[in-house]
């Protein structure tokens, strides 16, 4: 497959009068052509500033990119000047925010802030923006488009906010749309609405969506392939299937196995003990392991390198050198892994080794 | 089942009444809470549910309807001194960890405000130690009584809220979307530790929340909302596998599961409020389908959904 955005050993760090903040510890990963990719991890792990940072959107003041490079089609990001970015940030890379509230002007009528990126960076005159800008409102699912061009944000509700908002982030035909926790601030119903019209939208448009939340059900809904992200690092990484059914990270199985499943019964839910780690002052070893009780002794000392599990499975922990003991995952790991096919809990056909 | 702590009859609580913008928030609902159980409310946001756990409490006055807290009645005029016996007994645990702590109140001053006002300690000694006992309990240690709330996490300060809300050895909490605003990971911590309480100092719940996976694990019973109705109030387990009220149902397959097979299988129901097909005339109730298993609707629909559920046994 085509690659259409590659992060390369990216360092980002803040600076604060605490000190410095490395928020971002040397991340890698690449997007292709038409996927969706989810960062998964909680609040401080970096994954809206990984995104921020494509989108160059942190302040020059107190960010710095210490190392790496952002290629989008083979131009490093990182270098641009901030005209050049303006022109690439809206037409080939646009994004979605959580709140739709406030990313939307309060006081524009929305048919303005619609056209607004038409005007900006395609060659058309007002009236074929207008035109524009309604289809894509009846794209979204918009009823009434003539008339609501004229309306202001406070006049829908939240779902059809974020529908507008859509229609902004896709009035370019972007090559990369970037998702920043979408659906958070919207109820159940109105998420799935909203997941759905996207995944229409990109089988439409052939898009590559990186799509950033801590839901892991919207994870399942959405995702070609999932990141996992913690203390500034991805931790683990691979298709959909592999994440959730064969995870390989303590971290990933802590997460998957703290959220409950319509069908737990068990009397106690997993949790994660302690609280993420201070990026002020990172710890040496793995950022997880004071909070895991997989924690081997070189996890403390070292940070462990990225072994691979399959051609798209990653994952950073020293469990899977061949040095290492074999450990059990928590119960709930097992059922999940018991589903896939190449784990060594597979109930199902295959030759034994 | 265990004998009634509360119970709800009639509630309605309507705002800006008579005027052009009246909202029913909450249009006539009645429903018991069994002591010591956990009373799960769910619904999208607008649908009542807050606005049912802040009558309850008293923060609003309601429109009209009763609230029996064992036997007595919370909404009918009352002195100052019996409010104070029924405040014990009823607590909130906020949905906004960050704004529901005054940042200008130490942790310590925080907590001990309900002791206080009840005059429940006699000493500064033994207030300090009643707060020191209670940062433990959830999980905190003394040395933070002493801090400010803006020196805590999320999930911390959730438990300072949860802290504040034990401190008056309360039998019934009301906890309103407690955990919307914390991580995933530390979700599961915060729940533990409701349950865990529970079990300790036999408290009954009134769980109010929209993550319905949540809720599920933690709830005894659970009631769907709409529109400021009760459409379906039910045993956990019962309401999941045997959903009979369409709002339920959709509700229920909107909810996405961590995992990818059951999400690319997923069927979506959508809700219309005029499917019902109401008639003029047509009484729409609460009825009692199977024992413990109410559902919002009209003697037709009844009797249809119990043709349907007989089919299913």
């Amino acid at each position: 497959m085509e690659k259409i955005l590659e992060v390369k050993d990216l360092q980002l760090s803040f600076h604060t009068f605490a000190g410095e903040v490395q928020a971002i510890r040397g991340v890698n990963f690449d997007l292709y052509k038409g996927e969706t990719l989810a960062i998964v991890g909680e609040s401080g792990s970096g994954k809206s500033v990984t995104t921020k940072a494509i989108m160059r959107l942190l302040p020059e003041s107190s960010s710095e990119f210490k190392n790496g490079q952002i290629l989008f089609n083979g131009r490093d990001l990182t270098k641009l000047s901030d005209k050049e970015m303006q022109n690439i940030r809206g037409k080939d890379i646009s994004m979605i925010f959580q709140d739709p509230m406030t990313s939307l002007n309060p006081t524009m009528p929305i048919g303005r802030q619609i056209t607004e990126p038409l005007l900006k960076h395609q060659k058309v005159g007002k009236a074929e923006a207008q035109k524009i800008a309604i289809d894509l409102l009846r794209m979204v699912g918009m009823p009434k488009p003539e008339m609501r061009m004229k309306q202001y944000p406070h006049q829908f509700s939240g779902g059809q906010r974020q529908r507008i908002v859509i229609a902004i982030a896709l009035a370019c035909n972007p090559q990369i749309l970037i998702a920043d926790e979408p659906t958070t601030a919207l109820d159940v119903t109105i998420q799935a609405q909203i997941l759905e019209l996207m995944k229409d939208l990109q089988k439409k448009i052939d898009t590559s969506i990186i799509f950033i939340t801590h839901d892991l059900g919207v994870v399942a809904n959405v995702a070609d392939r999932v990141a996992v992200m913690y203390g500034g690092r991805i931790v683990e990484i691979g298709t959909v299937d592999e994440i959730f059914y064969n995870p390989q990270h303590p971290y990933t199985w802590g997460l998957l196995s703290s959220m409950p499943s319509l069908d737990t019964t068990e009397e106690k839910l997993y949790a994660i003990p302690g609280t993420p780690p201070d990026l002020l002052d990172p710890p040496k070893g793995d950022a997880f392991a004071l909070r895991s009780e997989y924690a081997l002794a070189i996890d403390l000392e070292q940070a462990p390198p990225v072994f691979q599990v399959s051609d798209t499975h990653f994952a950073a922990t020293w469990l899977l050198h061949p040095d290492a003991p074999q450990v059990e995952p928590p119960l709930s790991i097992i059922e999940r892994m018991k589903k896939f096919p190449g784990s060594r809990y597979y109930e199902g056909v295959r030759a034994d080794g | 089942m265990a004998e009634k702590l509360l119970e709800i009859k009639n509630l309605k609580q309507y705002f800006n009444q008579g005027k052009a913008n009246e909202v029913r928030a909450v249009d006539d609902i009645s429903f018991d809470i069994y002591k010591g159980e956990t009373l799960g409310l769910v619904g999208e946001s607008g649908c009542g549910k807050s606005t049912t756990g802040r009558s309850i409490i008293r923060l609003y006055n309601a429109t009209s309807g009763e609230v029996t807290y064992d036997g007595v009645n919370v909404h009918g005029k009352k002195s100052k001194s019996e409010l104070k016996i029924f405040n014990r007994k009823m607590q909130m645990i906020f949905q906004d960890p960050y704004a529901s702590l005054n940042p200008r109140m130490k942790v310590l001053d925080i907590i001990a405000e309900g002791l206080d006002i009840h005059g429940l300690t006699k000493s500064p000694k033994e207030r300090k130690e009643r707060v020191h006992q209670l940062l433990e309990t959830v999980g905190l240690n003394k040395e933070h009584a002493n801090r400010y709330p803006h020196e805590f996490s999320g999930g911390q300060r959730q438990r300072l809220g949860i802290a504040r809300a034990l401190a008056v050895d309360p039998e019934f909490i009301i906890a309103d979307e407690p955990i919307s605003a914390l991580d995933v990971s530390i979700q599961a911590q915060v729940v533990n530790l409701l349950k865990e309480l529970q079990e300790e100092k036999g408290l009954t719940y009134l769980f109010i929340a929209h993550d319905l996976s949540m809720v599920k694990y933690i709830s005894d019973r659970i009631g769907v909302m709409y529109f400021g109705k009760l459409v379906e109030l039910a045993p956990a387990e019962e309401l999941y596998n045997n959903p009979l009220h369409p709002y339920t149902q959709s509700l229920l397959s909107a909810i996405p599961l961590p995992d990818p097979n059951y999400e690319r299988t997923r069927v979506r129901k959508s809700y219309d409020p005029a499917s019902h097909n109401y008639k003029d005339g047509e009484e729409i109730a609460m009825r009692e389908v199977t024992p413990g298993h109410f559902v919002f609707c009209s003697e037709r629909e009844f009797e249809s959904i119990k043709l349907t559920s007989a089919a299913r046994v």
